[in-house]
């Protein structure tokens, strides 16, 4: 059983102990990310296999070189992630850098068979596709799994669909916002913890905000609030949140 | 109770188990600590704490640390350890042939669909020649023509075993990419597993066509009779896997389409480690005995058929049981 939120992507699955798991999907942007940096290490280790081929065995008897040097391929190729995301923690390499990882559907590490089964309809999500805007041809990689990810609240492509994984961040996305205003505010008791949620994630994010964008967000409040410097409560609200929790000189994890 | 109040009574009980969290992360074996005694005890806890904080609309803040901590633990405690490495001997003695048996239908399709548009064609080139042309351009055929020409052959000798190791690479990783190919694409409602099947059906039955009308039929069948066993019928496999697939998203039955095509992966992929083992063990007598040309035209059937009828005995008939 999950519920799904309605101010993220957040979801929520029900553990055996009657916990609710809450995990982070990860989008497109930081699954290209991970993608790009496995591709640059897998690139860079054909060419060192490459060099050791012709320096080892040299040109003229590298037959014995050249058949190993296939069985490699076929297994980086084909195995790549396989071995990484079942014998190290989830993640590739890549996936690590993005801070991303491979979990099955109930949150529980990836299998042998998921991880198999997802990749190898890689191969079919990463079919390119060519539309043609206004008679200009335009080429997507991984254009199925483009589609399919963008087509699902879990960012699935069809091998994560088909294979029962989810791809989520591995660490549940907690800042502890630096806020310039002092002073604290109660949290009115109507407030959910999603709502909760909001209001941290506004004051982390009002520093990228201009002031009237801040006030043109924060005044959507104003009728519940009946404070006059809608943004000044919230931070102090934000305060407030963050002050009340334990230990705080590492800003996460508690 | 009031937030603070929560924190300062649990708040070490948290910690304790953080620092439980990273220790077992960090190292592979599961027995480090005298404190792992109480871990899933102390999981249990958390969750509990985690509710309770959900529940009780304490601050966000706290709860999502809370989450964190037993997503880490979840991870950890619910960690499957009955891997494929302690049911290798069973799977191959008998789930897999048992599967394929299961799955006769599929596999009797995509066996039909791989022989019978290569054995039309091959019947078309046999009786109209220039039929191969229409598979092939000519540079291709010519290829063809030249790697199973008796007269290139150096008779009585067997190859360089370099050569076979060469070859044996090659093999594995061309033949298995086809077949995760052939697998893979069965998704799109079993079309691409429909292609890559009637696609190598099609270049194999022009092939040997054309090798039979210019007359060089020893040197091909010789060739390809003792790994074909293996080989062909793992491809056939492999399109029954992609067909499992495509068949689940086509024709769901009453659940939803999702939930139809988890429940045909598991034993999709399970047919997927077969044909592995069987296209490697193909790779193996491609390279080292297809090859050796030193053999007589009589002992390369033979031994070819005697492939076929393991091949076919093992399928049919491993793992049954007594009735």
């Amino acid at each position: 059983m999950s519920q799904v939120s309605t101010t993220d992507t957040r979801i929520y699955i029900e553990t055996p102990e009657g916990a609710d798991l809450p995990l982070d999907p990860a989008g497109v942007g930081p699954r290209m990310v991970a993608h790009l940096v496995d591709w640059v290490i897998k690139a860079a280790v054909f060419f060192v296999l490459f060099l050791i081929l012709i320096f080892v065995f040299g040109w003229s008897s590298a037959d014995f070189g050249i058949g190993l040097f296939f069985i490699v391929l076929f297994l980086i190729v084909w195995f790549y992630p396989v071995y990484f995301e079942v014998w190290r923690n989830g993640a590739t390499p890549g996936k690590k850098y993005a801070g991303i990882l491979v979990v099955n559907d109930d949150g529980t590490p990836v299998t042998f068979a998921g991880s198999l089964t997802r990749n190898l309809l890689r191969f079919v999500d990463a079919f390119t596709v060519v539309v043609f805007l206004w008679g200009m041809p335009v080429a997507g990689g991984y254009s199925v799994g483009f589609i399919s990810a963008i087509s699902n609240a879990r960012f699935k492509r069809l091998g994560d669909l088909a294979a029962g994984t989810i791809v989520i961040y591995s660490h549940v996305e907690n800042p502890k916002p630096t806020i310039d205003v002092n002073g604290k505010h109660p949290i009115p008791g109507f407030f959910t913890t999603d709502d909760q949620r909001a209001v941290l994630a506004f004051a982390e994010r009002s520093k990228a905000l201009s002031l009237d964008r801040q006030q043109e967000l924060a005044d959507v409040l104003k009728p519940v609030l009946k404070e006059q410097d809608t943004v000044k409560v919230l931070h102090q609200m934000a305060n407030t949140l963050v002050g009340r929790s334990g230990k705080t000189e590492k800003g996460k994890n508690l | 109770m009031k937030q603070a109040q929560f924190e300062k009574l649990y708040a070490a009980q948290w910690q304790r188990f953080e620092n439980l969290l990273n220790e077992v992360e960090a190292s592979s074996s599961m027995n480090v600590s005298p404190d792992l005694a109480s871990f899933s005890q102390l999981y249990r806890k958390i969750c509990h704490f985690h509710s309770l904080a959900k529940e009780r609309q304490y601050s966000s803040y706290l709860v999502d640390s809370l989450g964190e901590l037993i997503v880490r633990g979840h991870q950890l405690l619910y960690r499957s350890k009955a891997g494929l490495r302690h049911k290798f001997l069973q799977f191959f003695l008998r789930d897999f042939p048992e599967l394929v048996r299961k799955e006769w239908r599929l596999f009797w399709l995509a066996t039909a669909l791989f022989y019978v548009p290569g054995l039309v064609l091959f019947i078309c080139i046999l009786l109209k020649p220039e039929v191969v042309y229409t598979m092939m351009d000519p540079s291709q055929v010519y290829m063809f023509e030249e790697m199973y020409n008796p007269d290139n052959r150096v008779l009585g000798e067997a190859r360089e075993s370099e050569t076979n190791w060469l070859m044996f690479g090659y093999y594995i990783w061309n033949n298995i990419s086809v077949a995760f190919r052939t697998f893979a694409t069965g998704i799109i409602w079993g079309l691409g597993s429909l292609f890559f099947l009637i696609y190598n059906s099609l270049i194999f039955g022009a092939v040997s066509g054309h090798l039979v009308n210019v007359g060089y039929t020893d040197t091909f069948f010789t060739f390809v009779i003792a790994h074909g066993s293996f080989e062909l019928t793992a491809i056939a496999i492999a399109g029954a896997a992609g067909l499992k697939l495509g068949g689940a998203v086509l024709a769901p039955g009453n659940r939803t389409r999702l939930d139809a095509l988890k429940t045909a992966t598991q034993p999709a992929i399970a047919l997927v480690y077969g044909v592995v083992a069987m296209l490697v063990i193909a790779a193996f007598v491609e390279a080292f005995w297809s090859s050796n040309n030193s053999l007589h035209a009589w002992q390369k059937y033979s031994v070819g058929t005697l492939l076929w009828f393991i091949v076919v005995v093992y399928l049919g008939f491993a793992g049954k049981k007594k009735t």
